[in-house]
């Protein structure tokens, strides 16, 4: 077995390797960037060696550099995580001739797997079941459009070279043939460095299914079992699950025998994944080869019980695969939610910056034989930093099955505490109570169609309202017994909780079991029961047979409640209050002025949009400088640049003019 | 017989219940404001208000004033109790004659305020008036200057609290102003000493009542207030929670609340706190509020002076006031206003034995033609003031810079604070490194290699808390994670704080 092996990777995927790694005894080094000096990463590895500034160009993905890092500290193998080097063949190829091993397929597997033109003629020939469209390049715009229309629309435009979502467009017509031309080639220039393009039939309602595979260099290949990612949002996976709710078993073996007749048929070794589309009535299409170690990883090591990582260093170590086909059995159901660093109520817009509060749940095997696992690369006080890919941490569950998978998906990602940054925990909160995620009719237009507008929030149901009542009431009770001269030692009180737009009376008793709860409306009592600390945000509580999860902020005369996707204002006001609070106007919310003005006197280092520009809300607009600092400004709501009478380099004193914005 | 007088007395409350009519009362609402008896029935706990003077009415014989007289005279006066601690409190009612101040309206309110001080009890104003009695002439201003004149008496005795509700005109406006704090209610406030008619007639500007003395005006421009709110139950309620932090008076104990956070709560998040490049900002609330108990922190002034913060927490469950450098807003510099702002701020606390908390990250003082024909120079020295007079415990925390005169402001060890500690990112030193290499090495100016090394030498040399820490200038330079259990030992440490300064009158701040 290797002594010590390098990740030539960064976040929670360098982490998650250094963890099988330490299991197996073996000494681990990181690599970074400057941007990365003070990350986990780092912290976790043996060694660490520093490759370069920030940008990924000058740093992950320079291949001198990583090799240099594996001579100076005696590293034998490199494991290249996913994205940057791992579906590089030259960087494959540069390890071998330096005697250094690759965790991963051999370079020609990479090559013939990484051009989608290539791979999907391999796969044809493999009798692996593909998508029609052209087997060639597409010259320019004009070509795009040509071919489109031969196909028929829909069409997917694509880079060759993409992945993750990168370089991907749909078109239903010639210009949008064209203009998903030009814009997948810039992208995949900019991120891959490749700019060639192909285009295929696009399959509507589609679902995204994919095979793991497993092959050593002795001529075993297995597979083990799908992953369903159907939930994507602009072709990005948000919410990955395994098994897939939609397959039979016989579509399972037929899909996965396809895959491992192509994994053999490009001499594949070490784990790869086959991802299809699968159509309504079940027929699959292939897609692509991933020659790697998938992000979603965790599900299929979750119901299979298989360390991939491990398998991979045995694998790249020579090793004959000590399971078979038969060893592989689907055991209970998992869910992945992938957190990401954006906004979800600003359009999903990344949002950078320093993690004030980072909690996860618990990991390991919780109630009713769940299991939480939460592979990441972040903790409280890190950063999200600008150059890298927005993630915050892949959240798992493990349940007997789908539905015990998703309840306790729910309340994992309740316990998930993440402040200082946009993220989209609410979101994936919402997609785990949605009725049709739960019925499991999902396709990759689920997002889609079920968001057309963004994501807003979600309304409480009516229990929701009364359970979210009763516990901003207890926590009240339980405040206002703790005072600094108590002014009521009384066990029991009555209060209006104003929640929703609406008014709940009740009172609240405590006693020695819990609290007891009546409702002023309809006499009814609910037992509250309530794991609550003045101070720590998260509260635990039971309300009739239903358990919550609650991130809670004292706010003025009441909490802000947040809860599987809900964000309410609860107000616990006395009676009386609460009838002299109803005497309120509401208050409009202030209209932001249709200017940015200099909110400090200072000079203007950078104008980052331009006039015409739309903007959305968050959006940084310009750079002041002042006392030699740098403060971004972003826009209050979204618009339009109508006019920008300053430029780069004006002083500027306070609240003079930077920008004007119209709609 | 008796049951007579009993329905009687009834009678009568109900009338003076009633203030102003139904009218006067629903017009009140109209506006979104509550009225004065209301406004007491949100501030106090329920059931414990108090009043005096319920019957008293003006003696007023002009303009037909004997024919109109309403119960209680304008404004409702009494005591009360904020979550079991006494208060009293003197609540204006605008239904009344606009809640104008006549003669024994002004009694009424000096009668509590006397007991407030007698008593050593707070006492907090909800003003909603529309001035001075105009009928009563002279009898009128009189009763403002009792009023004024007791203020100034209770200063230092026991904190005051105005809550401007409404109007707030003329002389007026001098009660509040030499109150503790004022919090004004958005929209529905306002305070200036001439209204917008005659701020024409005079100048020629025309000016709204809301753009020359609302709430947003007084809280961001000129600092006359504190805090603003929505509305006048959130107004009352935030009321509420800053008094659950204050004394009761200048020699009663400090309020102390229960709590489960422990001192030795560690914020292993603090350590990555300050970036790595030295002009980039991050936000100084996180670390008040990974200090503080609980999270909880009651910012006074949050609108106004961004570049400094003040307000209060609690450590081990006492009051402690908080005024830290703010490297989001101007950099964390010191200027005219952020000094005058945390001056006032830091007199109130040693006023009324508040420990203070200073956390530094100072560039120094802001540059500037405004700034010195301003006056910097004094309003600065207002700060220095007020930190070198206090004999309030002090700890300071340096986070990061700490440059020239202004270090020596923030509560440094030559003017007397008790316990600094230093993160050990603290750049103590007489000015940046590259503006310190620029005068030292004027004459290789030309050479940028040469000035950048001199830069990086000074850096090297100057660029931490060590050498401050050599001269004792630091008692300890501490790990960023243990300021909360650092800074909460101080205090323990600094409650039995004794400070005779010489004998004097009183000092003479540099107001």
């Amino acid at each position: 077995m290797f002594s010590k092996i390098l990740v030539a990777n960064r976040g929670e995927i360098a982490c998650r390797v250094f963890k099988t790694a330490k299991a197996m005894g073996i000494k681990t080094v990181a690599v970074y960037s400057d941007a990365d000096k003070n990350a986990l990463h780092v912290q976790m590895a043996d060694e660490a060696i520093h490759i370069g500034a920030g940008p990924a160009a000058q740093s992950y993905l320079v291949i001198d550099k990583i090799i240099e890092a594996c001579k100076q500290t005696g590293a034998e193998a490199v494991h290249p995580g996913y994205g940057f080097l791992s579906e590089r063949a030259e960087f494959a190829e540069r390890l071998k001739a330096e005697n250094i091993a690759f965790i991963g397929p051999p370079p020609k597997a990479i090559e013939a797997m990484g051009d989608k033109i290539t791979s999907k003629k391999i796969a044809d020939e493999a009798g692996v079941s593909t998508v029609p469209g052209h087997m060639g390049l597409i010259d320019d715009a004009d070509h795009a459009a040509k071919i489109a229309a031969e196909i028929g629309y829909p069409v997917m435009i694509k880079a060759s070279a993409g992945g993750g979502g990168k370089g991907m467009r749909i078109a239903w017509n010639d210009s949008e043939a064209r203009e998903g031309y030009d814009r997948s080639k810039s992208e995949a220039a900019s991120s891959f460095g490749d700019d060639r393009i192909f285009i295929e039939k696009f399959v509507v309602q589609p679902r995204h299914i994919e095979i793991q595979v497993l092959a050593d260099s002795h001529g075993n290949c297995i597979y083990l079992g799908e992953r369903e990612c159907s939930i994507q949002r602009r072709n990005q996976k948000v919410i990955e699950e395994a098994p897939s709710p939609f397959l039979n078993e016989e579509t399972r073996k037929a899909m996965g025998e396809q895959s491992v007749a192509l994994a053999m048929a490009v001499g594949y070794t070490s784990a790869g994944t086959v991802e299809f589309i699968v159509d309504k009535d079940r027929n699959f299409y292939f897609l692509e080869m991933n020659t790697r170690l998938q992000v979603e990883h965790p599900v299929t090591e979750l119901i299979t019980g298989v360390d991939l990582v491990e398998q991979m260093i045995r694998v790249a170590n020579g090793e004959k695969l000590a399971l078979s086909q038969e060893d592989i059995k689907l055991n209970g159901w998992a869910i992945e939610s992938r957190l990401y660093a954006e906004d979800p109520y600003r359009n999903f817009l990344p949002s950078i910056g320093r993690l004030t509060r980072y909690r996860p749940p618990e990991e390991g095997q919780g109630e009713y034989g769940t299991i939480v696992r939460n592979d990441t690369g972040v903790f409280e006080g890190g950063e999200i930093s600008m150059f890298y890919d927005p993630m915050i941490a892949k959240l798992c569950t493990w349940g007997k099955n789908r539905e015990t998978a998703v309840t306790a998906m729910s309340h994992a990602l309740d316990a998930f505490e993440v402040e200082g940054i946009g993220h989209n925990l609410p979101f994936c909160a919402a997609v785990m109570k949605h009725e049709r995620f739960k019925s499991g009719n999902i396709t990759t237009a689920f997002i889609e169609e079920e968001y057309p507008d963004g994501f807003e929030g979600v309304a409480p149901t009516d229990a929701e309202v009364t359970a979210l009542a009763a516990i901003a009431a207890t926590m009240k009770l339980r405040d206002e017994r703790r005072n600094v001269a108590p002014s009521t030692t009384d066990n029991k009180k009555d209060y209006v909780v104003v929640i929703n737009g609406q008014s709940i009376p009740l009172s609240v008793q405590a006693d020695d079991a819990g609290y007891e709860l009546t409702l002023a409306d309809d006499g009814s009592s609910h037992n509250i029961g309530i794991d609550y600390t003045p101070g720590i945000p998260l509260v635990r509580a039971k309300a009739g047979e239903t358990d919550y999860i609650i991130k809670t902020t004292p706010i003025t005369g009441g909490y802000r409640l947040r809860v599987q996707g809900l964000d309410l204002n609860v107000k616990v006001y006395t009676p009386r209050i609460a009838e002299l609070a109803s005497l309120m106007l509401e208050k409009l919310p202030p209209d932001t002025s249709k200017l940015l003005l200099c909110p400090m006197p200072g000079l203007i280092v950078k104008l980052n949009v331009q006039e015409g520009d739309k903007i959305e809300e968050g959006q940084a607009l310009a750079i002041v400088e002042a006392m030699k600092m740098e403060n971004v400004l972003r826009a209050e709501k979204a618009g339009i640049v109508s006019k920008i009478p300053v430029a780069v380099g004006d002083s500027l004193a306070v609240d003079e003019v930077i920008m004007e914005f119209e709609g | 017989m008796i049951s007579e007088t009993l329905d009687q007395l009834e009678a009568k409350r109900a009338e003076a219940r009633l203030g102003g009519g139904q009218r006067r009362i629903d017009a009140q609402h109209a506006k979104g404001k509550l009225t004065a008896r209301e406004r007491i029935d949100v501030l106090f706990d329920e059931g414990s208000f108090e009043e005096y003077d319920t019957l008293k009415t003006h003696r007023c014989t002009d303009f037909g004033m004997e024919e109109q007289q309403y119960y209680g005279d304008g404004v409702i006066t009494g005591w009360g109790k904020i979550n079991g601690r006494p208060c009293y409190v003197f609540s204006q009612d605008f239904t009344v004659f606009g809640g104008s101040l006549s003669e024994t309206h002004a009694e009424k309110i000096c009668k509590v305020m006397d007991l407030a001080v007698q008593n050593r009890v707070p006492i907090i104003g909800l003003n909603d008036s529309g001035g001075a009695r105009i009928q009563e002439g002279v009898a009128s201003l009189g009763g403002y200057a009792e009023v004024f004149w007791r203020n100034a008496q209770a200063s230092g005795v026991i904190p005051q609290i105005s809550v401007i509700m409404g109007p707030c005109a003329g002389g007026a406006v001098y009660s509040p102003a030499m109150t503790d704090f004022i919090f004004m209610v958005k929209d529905t406030s306002y305070m200036f000493v001439t209204g917008p008619d005659v701020v024409k007639t005079v100048t020629n500007e025309i000016v709204t009542s809301e753009e020359l003395g609302g709430a947003s005006t007084h809280t961001k421009k000129s600092s006359v207030a504190d805090g603003a709110f929505d509305n006048d139950v959130e107004a009352l309620l935030e009321v509420r929670r800053l008094f659950d932090m204050l004394p009761q008076s200048f020699d009663s104990a400090l309020p102390v609340l229960p709590t489960t956070d422990s001192e030795d709560r560690i914020e292993e998040s603090l350590d990555t706190l300050i970036p790595a490049n030295p002009n980039q900002p991050y936000d100084m609330h996180e670390v008040i509020r990974k200090v503080a108990d609980e999270g909880n922190f009651f910012e006074i002034q949050k609108d106004h002076a961004g570049n400094i913060l003040c307000g209060f927490i609690r450590l081990n469950g006492s009051t402690v006031g908080v005024v830290a450098n703010q490297p989001m807003v101007l950099a964390g510099c010191l200027d005219i206003n952020s000094s005058k702002k945390a001056a006032r701020f830091v007199r109130f606390c040693d006023a009324f034995n508040i420990p203070v908390l200073t956390l530094v990250d100072v560039p120094g003082f802001l540059p500037g033609v405004g700034q010195e024909h301003s006056g910097i120079i004094k309003h600065g020295a207002k700060l220095l003031f007020a930190y070198a007079q206090a004999t309030v415990p002090l700890v300071t925390v340096i986070t990061r810079k700490a440059y020239g005169g202004a270090y020596d402001v923030m509560a440094s060890k030559h003017i007397r604070a008790d316990v600094n500690y230093a993160w050990p990112t603290s750049e103590i030193a007489v000015m940046g490194a590259k503006g310190a290499s620029e005068i030292l090495y004027r004459s290789e100016l030309g050479d940028p290699d040469k000035i950048a090394q001199r830069t990086k030498d000074y850096e090297d040399r100057f660029a931490n808390p060590f050498i401050a820490a050599q001269r004792g200038f630091i008692d300890e330079v501490i790990m960023p994670h243990s300021t909360r259990r650092r800074v909460s030992r101080a205090f323990e440490i600094l409650k039995g704080k004794k400070v005779n300064g010489p004998a004097k009158k009183h000092d003479n701040i540099p107001l």
